[in-house]
């Protein structure tokens, strides 16, 4: 944090600096370049002309870590701001000039692309768009994939030419975001505690786990997991549950209504932290997870396992976009940052919280063959699995749940979305919360 | 006196030869000014602003200017709204009725019972202790206590006394109305143990040579006099209560709903226009009950 506020204090004073501030910033600047280790000197023209980018984003890649690096090997000062989602949509439309890059979600793109206010990329430019996993071009993870139902990334990927705002049918030259960090989600257990395997989504609704299950109450994720389970149980087959009629959304709705007043599940959580203290209190034996989530739990010694499901896994991604009002020499550093940000470093770092890179040949180069086995390729640990925080996360001789990147990132069944009858959906949500 | 004049001092007045004096309409304008200007810039502006938002239009993207009453339409003609208020309105009265009790209990003990005024302050101390520590952390404490592996469940289980530990002390209505008794008696207990010191003891002793017995001294000398101090204090709970997000959404574990955890659910999903109908209704009903409280209790005269 400390090292944090120190950095962006060396940036504001780039327009006229008075004596005052020349100094403060001076001792401010050689604090942080101390803290950082990087007496070595800026390898770029960064640093002599210092360029600020501000990135705004949801905080799951607004990591400390990476500013800290990212100062070290530009010299571009990285102001980070974390909000959450709904948060991150709105200034994103609403405020365009309050930052430079950002880092948002694919379905919160397909909102906010069409109010102009993110430009798109040459390709050209991007040194390192050949090693993007072809997951966010085409949609298919290896030729043969099936493309998932929900917002695709590749489906709000391109656009024809600059200034549109819809988007292309199919690649073009110009990127809308670079993929930076994604996941396939799916449910957590407490293996321990459940005592008999689990399979399915539908497995949640077993009468077996009544009063010890858990969903998420974040409408927009909450539904797709909602929307995962019907369709396991055989209630209804959506024609596509990242954009479900309103027909679709009553059927789901009542579904859950109904479980809740059986008094199927436990709680709903909202935030990280709810999810975590469920699990490890043993007050839900299945439920909703976010993978860093299952982590927490595990630390804590208690056996948790973000269990791979038959049905497949419900998919989220972010990415870095260009603030439209970028112009030469920021926008040249922008696309430097987000070049650098796709060299591997990056990559690496996100690999080994568990995350994806969609630069996965770059990121390699930064992970041990050890944690690339374990992370990636779903082989057992060799040695201890170490957080980038340096905390030992596995010991060794432990697979990651669910396997390697392909089988992960292969069975995708729907990724997060925006849906057309969004406004509906919310409301017959707060009435399942109600009832 | 001075201060108040030193603005007219700065003018050259005619009046200063006769020594200056202000209309005493202006002094009292004066006096009550900085308390309206500081209620009419963070109290009644603002409340101004939702009620005009109230009547605007929205989308994802922003909010319009506009006059239409769909707002208060779409709330007032769901029933999820209807139902929300209902149960807002049972944890009302149920946390109302327990810390009115609990409040007088504790109040009417400090005051009559503990004999040393020292003795009822460093116990009317003790009292406030637990707001030395955030409400969040004094609710969000029970959750241990009374989970299914919590301190309770597991203690009865180890004693045999139960055989399967209880589902429903946590994440239950139970545990809201538990949460929010813990949270809200002490604002009972000040202000009623406040009334009770000022009842004269002369009464009491007049109505014991009187003949009566402890029971009409409570009901007929005591309680009556205690009247506004029930009153403050119900206002206090009543309105606290009605505006509560955070003990419902833990204790329920976003199971039940309330009035400010829709509106809360509402302002993150950036329907503003939504919210702020929403919480025009709800200070038009609190505002209603205050008003009953009042008519009942006349808190000015009665003080």
């Amino acid at each position: 944090m400390t090292e944090e506020t120190k950095t962006t204090k060396t940036t504001k004073t780039t327009a006229g600096l008075s004596r005052r501030t020349l100094l403060k910033t001076g001792a401010a600047a050689t604090g942080a370049i101390i803290g950082s280790g990087l007496v070595t000197g800026f390898p770029t023209i960064w640093a002599q002309n210092p360029i600020t980018l501000r990135q705004f984003g949801t905080g799951v890649s607004n990591i400390n870590a990476i500013a800290e690096k990212c100062k070290a090997d530009l010299g571009i000062t990285l102001e980070m701001t974390a909000t959450d989602s709904d948060a991150a949509a709105q200034r994103a439309v609403t405020q365009p000039d309050s930052y430079d890059i950002a880092d948002i979600e694919y379905w919160i793109l397909k909102k906010v692309f069409p109010a102009g206010v993110i430009q798109p990329m040459d390709i050209k430019k991007l040194k390192y768009y050949d090693k993007i996993v072809p997951l966010f071009k085409t949609g298919k993870l290896t030729p043969d994939s099936v493309i998932a139902q929900g917002t695709a990334p590749h489906t709000v990927g391109y656009v024809e030419k600059a200034g549109d705002k819809t988007f292309a049918k199919g690649e073009t030259e110009l990127f809308t975001m670079v993929p930076t960090i994604y996941n396939a989600d799916t449910l957590g257990i407490r293996p321990d505690l459940v005592g008999r395997e689990i399979t399915s989504w539908a497995d949640i609704m077993d009468p077996a786990f009544k009063g010890k299950t858990s969903i998420l109450n974040i409408p927009s994720i909450g539904i797709m997991d909602a929307a995962m389970i019907c369709e396991a149980m055989g209630i209804i087959k959506y024609a596509d549950k990242g954009n479900m009629t309103t027909a679709e959304i009553d059927t789901t709705i009542d579904f859950l209504i109904k479980a809740k007043q059986d008094g199927q599940f436990r709680a709903f959580w909202k935030s990280f932290d709810e999810s975590v203290n469920l699990m490890a209190s043993g007050e839900v034996v299945i439920q909703s997870m976010w993978s860093p989530a299952v982590a927490a739990v595990r630390s804590k010694g208690i056996a948790c396992k973000y269990q791979p499901l038959k049905e497949g896994y419900r998919s989220w991604g972010g990415g870095l976009g260009l603030a439209a009002h970028l112009e030469g020499a920021q926008l040249d550093a922008a696309y430097e940052y987000i070049n650098w940000y796709t060299s591997g470093w990056v990559g690496g770092y996100l690999n080994r919280q568990g995350y994806y890179s969609a630069a996965m040949d770059t990121a390699k180069e930064f992970m041990s063959a050890d944690e690339w086995g374990y992370w990636i390729e779903g082989k057992p640990a060799a040695g201890d699995i170490m957080s980038p925080e340096g905390k030992v996360m596995e010991k060794a001789g432990a697979v990651r749940d669910g396997g390697s990147f392909e089988e992960r990132m292969g069975k995708v069944a729907c990724w997060n979305s925006v849906m057309d009858e969004d406004r509906y959906m919310v409301r017959r949500w707060n009435e399942f919360i109600a009832a | 006196m001075s201060t108040v004049l030193t603005p007219e001092t700065t003018e050259p007045a005619p009046a200063r030869t006769r020594g200056f004096r202000m209309p005493e309409a202006a002094i009292a304008w004066l006096q009550a000014a900085p308390l309206a200007l500081i209620l009419g810039f963070f109290f009644l502006l603002p409340i101004l602003t939702i009620a005009i938002v109230s009547f605007w239009d929205y989308d994802f993207a922003g909010l319009y200017p506009d006059f239409m009453t769909l707002n208060y339409v779409e709330t007032l003609g769901s029933w999820v709204t209807w139902k929300t208020y209902l149960n807002t309105l049972k944890y009302t009265a149920m946390v109302w009725g327990l810390t009115l009790a609990i409040g007088f209990w504790v109040a009417y003990f400090l005051a009559f019972h503990v004999r040393t005024t020292t003795m009822q302050m460093v116990l009317f101390l003790v009292c406030t202790v637990p707001f030395l520590t955030s409400n969040i952390i004094r609710m969000i404490s029970w959750i241990p206590v009374l989970g299914r592996n919590g301190l309770v469940n597991s203690t009865l289980v180890d004693m045999g006394i139960i055989p399967v530990p209880i589902e429903w002390l946590l994440y239950s209505d139970f545990a809201v109305v538990l949460a929010m008794v813990h949270l809200n008696t002490l604002f009972m207990v000040t202000p009623i143990f406040n009334t009770l010191m000022r009842i004269d003891k002369s009464l009491i002793e007049a109505a014991r040579d009187a003949g009566a017995t402890s029971w009409q001294i409570l009901w007929n000398v005591i309680i009556p006099l205690a009247k506004p101090g029930m009153a403050i204090g119900s206002i206090f709970v009543v309105t606290l209560v009605m505006a509560d997000f955070s003990t419902v959404q833990v204790m329920s574990g976003g199971q039940s709903a309330s009035v400010a955890l829709m509106m809360k659910n509402q302002m993150s999903l950036l329907q503003y226009p939504a919210a702020a109908a929403n919480a025009v209704v709800l200070l038009i009903i609190v505002l209603l009950m205050v008003a009953a409280i009042l008519r009942v209790v006349d808190i000015r005269k009665e003080l």
